[in-house]
C-alpha cells in the first residue's frame, strides 16, 4: 500500500478533461468521466499505482465517458456516435486548463456554483471534499455541480474569456474557504499560481501576493485555543517569512508595471503591514494612501471603513472618528471600528457600550466573541 | 526588504476592476424558523387537526416538495421537526443529576421545527422562506405561516483589513 499522491492526483483533472474535450465530449460529460476516474484512482493507486498517471487517468476517464455516452445512448434507442478507439490527441495547442478556469468562472454563474465548479473541475476535488468544506450535504452539492455545467452547457470551451472572473472565484476559494479536511485557503494559493503561470496579468500576481502575504499570518491569526488574534496583537515572530518573501517579489514585479488594480492595491497593504517588525512601526500613511486607491479603484464602502481606522492610526482617533461619520452607520463593523477609535479617544464607557452592540451585530462566532471580550474588558476597568 | 519600501509607494493612476463583496452578495446559510406558537396568527389560522385528511396529505407533500426541489437547485441544508413535548433541564450542582422541570405553559414561543438553506443571498433566503410560509392548509390555500428567517453566523473571513 502506497498512500496516493493526491496533489499530483489533482493537477491531472483539468488536463484528463480537456484531452476528452478535445476528443469529442462535451464539457459536463467530460467531467464527470474525469470525477469517476479520479475516484477510482484513489481506490486503485494505493496496491495497484501506475507508472503513468496522466495515461492511466486519461484512460480510464475516457472509458468512463464512452460506458456513459453507451448507456445514454441506448436509453435514448440511438446509434452511438462516438467510437471505442480515441482519436489522436491533438496536442495542447491551446491551454486546456487555462480555458477550463474561464468556463468555470463564467459570470452566467452564481459566485457558490462557480465555487464549486471550479473545486471540482480544475481543483480536482471530490463532490464529498467540497461538500464538507462548504458544510453542506454532498446530494446537494452535486446538484450545484450538475446546474452549474448545465448553466454553461451553451458556452465554447475555447471562448475567451475574462480573468478577473476567475480572480473573483479565487479570492472568494481563499477567503471564504470554510473548514473541512481540506485547506480552502492552502488551494486557492496552488490554484492562482497556476493560473500566474499561465497568464501575463498584474492583478493575477496581485492576488497571488495578497494570498501569500496572508497566509504567511495564518497561525498567528487565532490563539491556541482558538480565539481570534486581531493584526496589532499577532506574536509577528510566527508569520512565516518565506510566504512574506515571495509575496512582495510578486507584488513588487506586478507593481513596476504600472496597471494598478484593487488586489494589487490590497496586497501592498497587506505588504507594508508585513513590513513592520512592531506594530508600532506600521507606516500608516502610507497605508492610508494606498486605501485612497482601493477607494478610488472600488468605491467600495468596506475599503472607505477600513480607510478610516488606518487615518485613526495615522492623524488620531479624532481624524478616524471625523471619516467614519461619513459613511453608512449601517455599514458591516462599523459599529466595532467606531468602538475602537473612542476607546483610543480615551471613552471607555462609549466605546464599552458599542463594543457590546457591535458583538450583537458580528457576521460570525470568534469576532462576536472577541468584541464580547473588548466589551467586559472595559466594564471590569470601569467598575474599578 | 527595505524599511522605508520607496516601492510600495502608491501613485495616483487607475485601471478598474471588480466589485468589492458586501453582505447582500455573499452566500450565506439561513435558518427558516417554524413555531407552533409564538409566532403572529396567520390568514388561514385554522388548527392542523381541523383539516381534512386530504388537506393534510396535501400539506405534507408541498413541503417534501420544496425540500427535494431545493436539494434540485443545490440549496438544502436540511429540514428537521421537533415534539411539542419537551423538558427544561439544568445543571444541579457537583455530583448531583441535572434537575428537570416543565413543561411551562407560559413559554411563548414553542419551536416546531425548521428548514437551513444554503443561499446566494437574502433576496433568495426571502424568496424561499416566503414559499414555505405559503404551504397550503385548509381548504387548500395557503397558510400565509409567519416565519422567523434567520442568517447563522459564519466563519470569518481571512482578509479583513
Amino acid at each position: 500500500m502506497k498512500p496516493v499522491d493526491e496533489a499530483l492526483l489533482r493537477t491531472l483533472a483539468p488536463t484528463g478533461i480537456g484531452v476528452l474535450v478535445r476528443r469529442g465530449a462535451d464539457f459536463a460529460a467530460a467531467e464527470d468521466a474525469v470525477q469517476d476516474a479520479l475516484v477510482e484512482a484513489m481506490r486503485v493507486w494505493p496496491d495497484d499505482p501506475p507508472r503513468d498517471p496522466k495515461g492511466w487517468l486519461v484512460t480510464v476517464a475516457w472509458r468512463k465517458f464512452l460506458d456513459a455516452a453507451r448507456a445514454e445512448t441506448s436509453r435514448r434507442h440511438r446509434e452511438v456516435r462516438v467510437e471505442g478507439e480515441p482519436v489522436p490527441d491533438p496536442g495542447e495547442a491551446v491551454d486546456d486548463t487555462l480555458q477550463l478556469y474561464f468556463l468555470c468562472a463564467n459570470p452566467s454563474l452564481t459566485p457558490a456554483s462557480a465555487v464549486a465548479l471550479t473545486l471540482r473541475a480544475v481543483g480536482g476535488l471530490t463532490t464529498r471534499q467540497i461538500a464538507q468544506a462548504y458544510l453542506v450535504p454532498e446530494a446537494t452539492m452535486a446538484q450545484r455541480i450538475s446546474r452549474a455545467k448545465r448553466t454553461v452547457s451553451g458556452v465554447r470551451f475555447n471562448q475567451p474569456g475574462d480573468v478577473a472572473t476567475v480572480l473573483r472565484v479565487l479570492y472568494l476559494v481563499f477567503n471564504e474557504g470554510y473548514s473541512g479536511d481540506v485547506d480552502l485557503a492552502g488551494e486557492a494559493i496552488r490554484l492562482t499560481r497556476q493560473v500566474a503561470a499561465k497568464t501575463n496579468n498584474e492583478e493575477v500576481a496581485g492576488l497571488l501576493a495578497l494570498m501569500l502575504l496572508h497566509h504567511a499570518r495564518r497561525s498567528a491569526r487565532t490563539s491556541p485555543d482558538g480565539r481570534l488574534v486581531p493584526l496589532a496583537e499577532q506574536d509577528r515572530s510566527l508569520w512565516n517569512t518565506g510566504l512574506i518573501a515571495e509575496g512582495v517579489d510578486v507584488l513588487q514585479k506586478a507593481l513596476t508595471r504600472d496597471r494598478l488594480g484593487e488586489f494589487q492595491a490590497q496586497a501592498a497593504i497587506a505588504a507594508l503591514h508585513a513590513d513592520a517588525r512592531t506594530a508600532e512601526e506600521t507606516d500608516w500613511v502610507q497605508i492610508v494612501g494606498w486605501y485612497d486607491e482601493l477607494v478610488l479603484l472600488t468605491d467600495s464602502p468596506v475599503a472607505r471603513l477600513n480607510r478610516a481606522v488606518a487615518v485613526g492610526e495615522a492623524d488620531g482617533p479624532r481624524a478616524g472618528l471625523a471619516a467614519l461619520s461619513e459613511l453608512d452607520p449601517g455599514l458591516p463593523r462599523h459599529t466595532a471600528v467606531a468602538a475602537y477609535l473612542h476607546e483610543r479617544d480615551g471613552d471607555p464607557a462609549t466605546a464599552a457600550r458599542l463594543y457590546a452592540e457591535a458583538a450583537r451585530a458580528a457576521s460570525n462566532l470568534p469576532e462576536r466573541d472577541h468584541l464580547t471580550r473588548q466589551a467586559a474588558r472595559l466594564n471590569v476597568e470601569l467598575r474599578s | 526588504m527595505s524599511r522605508t519600501s520607496d516601492w510600495l509607494r502608491p501613485r495616483s493612476e487607475h485601471g478598474h476592476n471588480g466589485p468589492y463583496r458586501t453582505k447582500e452578495n455573499m452566500m450565506a446559510k439561513y435558518l427558516l424558523l417554524k413555531h407552533y406558537r409564538g409566532a403572529p396568527a396567520p390568514v388561514n389560522n385554522v388548527p392542523m387537526d381541523q383539516w381534512t385528511p386530504e388537506e393534510v396529505s396535501a400539506h405534507v407533500q408541498y413541503m417534501q416538495d420544496l425540500a427535494d426541489r431545493l436539494e434540485g437547485t443545490g440549496e438544502f441544508v436540511e429540514g428537521l421537526a421537533v415534539s411539542p413535548e419537551g423538558t427544561w433541564v439544568s445543571y444541579d450542582g457537583e455530583g448531583r443529576p441535572p434537575v428537570t422541570d416543565g413543561p411551562f405553559a407560559e413559554t411563548k414561543d414553542l419551536i416546531a421545527g425548521w428548514m437551513v438553506i444554503d443561499v446566494d443571498n437574502y433576496e433568495r433566503a426571502l424568496e424561499l422562506a416566503g414559499e414555505l410560509s405559503a404551504a397550503p392548509g385548509a381548504g387548500g390555500k395557503p397558510i400565509h405561516e409567519w416565519l422567523e428567517l434567520r442568517p447563522f453566523l459564519t466563519h470569518p473571513q481571512t482578509i479583513t483589513e
